[in-house]
């Protein structure tokens, strides 16, 4: 089973260093602590093992240390800084591997993006050796990029003529939207395998600064420091992200507040949240509560059932979700979100819940949410419902069940808290050709809605009542789980993201597009083909008919 | 295209590469000449810029005289651009293009290899000048001390191979790389040369013997591994750089031996039997034969580290492609595809040294490192014949491969000499015995005094067998006041 739990104690791959209000997070892979077994991690090469450490790494620095206002991100190793994704793991791993650990790493840069953008923790790329491939798209993560200038180091993105597969994981979008280097000379530089160094790796926007070895201690640590003068980050204590208490076994895992149930005879998972019990009061209760305050316990839980889900059970091609507990007090939680805000670590769960139901958006899983009685489908959660592919909501009551009525109901922060990818929230996405609709549900915040108004309201897909319920959520299940995974994933992928793209939906777009495409074709996979060829000294030997 | 067994002497830069009527060459040369020009000054041999010395001048690249010797002052040595004579017809002789027609021009898809082979080798090249700027000042004869400069003009003179190809085959980059080796600076901070050890200081004679000994060895087979290439001007380039390359390590394996020989002779002088006495070894002024391994054992280890790892991509890329062979691939009788052969290369495996056999194109490196242990045990030979002539009880031996590595396979272990796997304190305790102490390079360097008569030599080193050029012994063979 790949675990995605992990803490600095246990890391083998990362060291972190804290100076006041900088952190050097140095990059430090063991050659020898491969996650699949079967290759060495040379030159800081990384696999998802080392991608979960830095996730770990990132999401600690933000609740942790409140401090930290820059992440200085390197090398630990002498003339390189990453030689980006291991090569021998791509040729080796499946495809359903790649795709996933490509998009996890792509979650965690985008979490290193998320904490410079709203976190006031600002990411300085300290690139002191050689940064290819994936090293340097880790780099572009980064707000502020510099290279030690010593006539050796360069930044490359060397797939294409080394690998013939692309730097698809951001590397060729942050090139273009983020860092917006001018097309031709991102073209010269993704054909060229040594890379660019020096002035030029400024002048093309490769880089933001090169400077000299002998200066180079001191420039990294007066930018690190000029970075950290800008950032609106307060707190001084840290909370700690303590172990998960999980249970794990054949057909279930278990957290306080999350249960999935593996029903694999049907190809099919049911997530069940539980709501909050007991909240604080006041934001010292809520920082004295800290990874016990529910929305922050119960986002950490999900977020590690997906990913244990994502990796370790491709089978189970539906998530069904469903809730139980106390609404009002979820809608409390969303309060004191909502009422604290400014505050460090509130903001802090706030933004973690938006890359959860990211995380949600991103599963390459049908995903049906059932609202039934006793549920508590309400604000923050109630994004479960709007994440779905389908929502289904019981009306009334099921007879000699004495549960309260399912009703769904809505908060402040389901109209701008929890942005998609897209930039617009789920119901903006969801209303985008009908913008009244959205005016509508903001009406009725803090409302109880019954079956019938969700559904005319269009926040549900369907509303059956007790004598239909049964067999349309069979039926429903079943049919889903009857047509062809890889359809279902294209279909659902296109259909959650309407409206405008961002880099971000570029991204994934395009690593899904091109990138897993490239990863199919015979060129790249095939017998002849350059991963399979890379290090025996062959030519690939390529297809030359274009598609 | 002139025959090329001649060499153009009316043009700036003397050539045997029709350089007059290659105007985009010849212009770039012009502007990269002034720019080495200036190198040499800054870089080259402190202090002896306008003396005369007796040094060897290509005049044709022919079996018969390629060298020419006359007292020329450094600077306005004739450097130039050489290229061994093409042979007809001639293919490649190896990789996936076998039997081709040998390349005259860079192959597209090659032309990133090729540079980056080119700049690496190009960049050890003025390295080794810069490295040993400070020798003359201590040199113990007149005789050493040209043989220095020899080299140090030859090397000059490899850069200038380097950048020939970097510029007529290699546009606008290859200018760029051509001007960038000459602002790299052997052990700058800022602005390093490319490998490790070509940083590291050359600080006295014993140390320079002892490089020309064992990493122009390095050389020499890097060069003979190129002189194989498809890429027809790099073969030629480099075949002839073979022959100057062997005057540099004559000069080494020469040196080392002079001065074996020296201490056998105080050693025997003095009536001392053990050569493990060193304090009263030491005290004749002659330096101690268990040194003398040390430094054997330090030079060996640093240069093994320039073959790189011993499962290489590149190195199997390089092969594959047909740019860069193995040692004497013309020798050698198998299929020259290297699809199928395994290849048995040592590796460090749950603590232990075992072999692996390997896909000998992945082990190119090691194959490569292997010719050169080789070859080394040979000088090494010849070492000990002086000491088993002069019956003092004493071999020098090379260390184990394993032994005080920074790159490659053992780079994660502690070797002893013998290849005993050692844990980090015992090689804490065991390197101060087998690698040069503090104290030994300060004994070392009491001795470097310069010793500037005619034919007078250091008390550490004996007089060479025959003269340079067979001149006598107390030929003046560099010109302090001209």
């Amino acid at each position: 089973m790949i675990d995605f739990q992990t803490d600095p104690s246990r890391y083998r791959h990362w060291k972190i260093a804290f100076d006041g209000p900088i952190a050097t997070l140095s990059m430090d892979v063991d050659a020898d602590a491969p996650l699949l077994g079967g290759y060495e991690l040379k030159l800081n090469s990384y696999d998802l093992g080392v991608d979960i450490e830095l996730a770990d790494a990132v999401q600690r620095l933000r609740f942790e240390h409140p401090e930290v206002k820059t992440v200085v991100l390197r090398s630990a190793k002498e003339n390189v800084f990453c030689a980006g994704a291991n090569i021998r793991m791509l040729s080796k791993a499946t495809h359903g591997h790649k795709v996933n650990f490509c998009k996890f790493t792509n979650e965690t840069r985008l979490s290193i993006e998320d904490a410079s953008a709203h976190s006031g923790q600002r990411y300085l790329a300290a690139i002191n050796g050689a940064a290819a491939g994936g090293g340097y798209e880790l780099a572009e993560c980064a707000d502020y990029i510099m290279l030690i200038d010593d006539r050796r180091s360069s930044v490359s993105l060397p797939e294409l003529p080394l690998l013939a597969v692309l730097p698809g994981t951001g590397g060729l979008t942050r090139l273009t939207d983020k860092r917006k280097v001018r097309r031709d000379l991102a073209d010269v530089f993704c054909t060229t395998e040594e890379g660019v160094r020096g002035k030029r790796a400024v002048q093309w926007r490769l880089v933001d600064e090169v400077v000299a070895p002998s200066a180079w201690e001191t420039k990294v640590r007066e930018r690190a420091l000029t970075m950290a003068a800008t950032s609106d980050r307060t707190g001084t204590t840290g909370i700690a992200l303590t172990p998960l208490a999980r249970t794990i076994t054949a057909d279930e895992i278990t957290y306080p507040h999350v249960r999935a149930r593996l029903i694999r005879d049907q190809r099919r998972v049911e997530i069940t949240i539980k709501g909050p019990t007991t909240l604080p009061t006041d934001l010292a209760g809520l920082h004295a509560q800290g990874a016990a305050f529910w929305p922050l316990a119960m986002a950490r839980e999900l977020d590690d059932a997906l990913l244990l889900l994502r990796l370790n059970e491709p089978d189970l091609g539906l998530i069904v979700f469903r809730s139980e507990g106390d609404a009002d007090t979820v809608l409390a939680a969303d309060r004191l979100l909502d009422t604290h805000q400014s505050d460090w670590l509130v903001r802090e769960v706030t933004l973690y819940l938006k890359r959860v139901f990211k995380r949600v958006d991103m599963m390459a899983r049908s995903l049906v949410t059932l609202i039934e009685p006793g549920s508590c489908f309400a604000g923050s959660l109630a994004e479960l419902v709007f994440a779905a592919d389908r929502g289904v909501m019981l009306a009334g009551r099921r007879s000699g069940d004495n549960k309260e009525v399912a009703a769904l109901s809505l908060s402040p922060l389901n109209f701008g808290a929890f942005p998609m990818g897209n930039g617009l929230t789920r119901l903006q996405t969801r209303f985008l050709g009908e913008p009244d609709s959205i005016t509508a549900a903001q009406a009725v915040i803090g409302q109880a809605l019954l079956a019938d108004d969700a559904e005319d309201m269009g926040l549900i897909t369907f509303a059956y009542d007790e004598t239909d319920w049964d067999d349309e959520v069979r039926m429903l299940l079943q049919e889903r789980a009857s047509f062809s995974v890889d359809s279902l994933t294209g279909l659902e992928a296109n259909l959650r993201f309407a409206g405008p793209e961002t880099m971000e939906t570029r991204i994934f777009g395009r690593l899904t597009a091109w990138q897993n495409w490239i990863f199919q074709r015979p060129n790249a996979v095939g017998e002849t083909g350059s991963l399979k060829r890379y290090g025996s000294g062959l030519r690939p030997d390529f297809s030359t008919e274009r598609v | 295209m002139p025959d090329g067994s001649q060499i153009d002497y009316n043009g700036l830069i003397p050539n045997n590469v029709g350089l007059n009527e290659d105007l985009r060459v010849r212009k770039a040369l012009e502007v990269w000449h002034p720019g080495y020009i200036d190198w040499w000054k800054q870089m080259g041999p402190e202090g002896f810029q306008d003396s005369l010395v007796y040094l060897r001048t290509a005049v044709g690249v022919g079996s018969e005289g390629w060298a020419k010797f006359d007292f020329v002052r450094m600077p306005e040595y004739r450097w130039g651009v050489l290229l061994a004579p093409q042979v007809e017809g001639r293919t490649i002789p190896f990789g996936a293009h076998k039997g081709e027609p040998a390349w005259q021009e860079v192959p597209g898809e090659y032309r990133a290899m090729l540079r980056r082979l080119l700049v690496i080798q190009g960049d050890t090249e003025p390295a080794s000048v810069e490295q040993q700027r400070h020798l003359g000042a201590t040199a113990p004869s007149l005789y050493d001390l040209r043989n220095l400069f020899q080299v140090n003009v030859e090397e000059g003179r490899h850069l200038w191979a380097m950048v020939y190809l970097l510029q007529k085959y290699f546009g606008r980059d290859g200018r760029e790389e051509a001007e960038e080796l000459l602002k790299r600076r052997s052990g700058d901070q800022d602005s390093p040369r490319m490998l490790g050890a070509f940083n590291e200081r050359t600080p006295d004679w014993l140390s320079f013997f002892m490089f020309t000994f064992f990493t122009d060895r390095d050389g020499k087979m890097q060069l003979a591994a190129l002189a194989q290439s498809g890429f027809d001007p790099l073969s030629r380039t480099c075949r002839f750089m073979l022959t100057e390359e062997a005057h540099h390590m004559f000069v080494g394996e020469s040196g080392v031996q002079r001065v074996i020989q020296r201490t056998c002779e105080a050693m025997k002088a003095a009536g001392i039997d053990n050569p493990y006495d060193i304090e009263k070894v030491r005290a004749l002024g002659v330096i101690d034969l268990p040194t003398l391994q040390k430094k054997a054992n330090l030079h060996f280890a640093l240069t093994l580290d320039l073959f790189g790892n011993e499962i290489s991509t590149n190195a199997a890329n390089a092969f594959n492609a047909g740019i860069k062979g193995r040692y004497r691939e013309d020798k050698l009788t198998d299929d020259h595809h290297l699809l199928s052969a395994v290849y048995p290369v040592l590796r460090l495996k749950d603590g232990i040294v075992i072999v692996d056999q390997a896909p000998a194109l992945s082990a190119l490196n090691m194959r490569l490192r292997d010719d050169y242990v080789q070859d080394t045990e040979a000088g090494i030979a010849r070492w000990n014949r002086v000491l088993e002539r002069a019956e003092v009880p004493f071999r020098l031996t090379l260390p184990h491969v394993a032994f005080n590595r920074c790159i490659g396979e053992f780079a994660a272990c502690h070797a002893d000499v013998d290849g005993t796997l050692l844990t980090p304190d015992q090689w804490a305790k065991r390197s101060k015995e087998v690698l040069p102490s503090i104290e030994d390079n300060l004994f070392i360097a009491s001795l470097m005094q310069p010793v500037r008569d005619r034919g007078a030599y250091a008390g550490w080193i004996a007089p060479p067998r025959i003269g340079i050029d067979n001149m006598p012994g107390d030929f003046e063979y560099v010109r302090l006041e001209s």
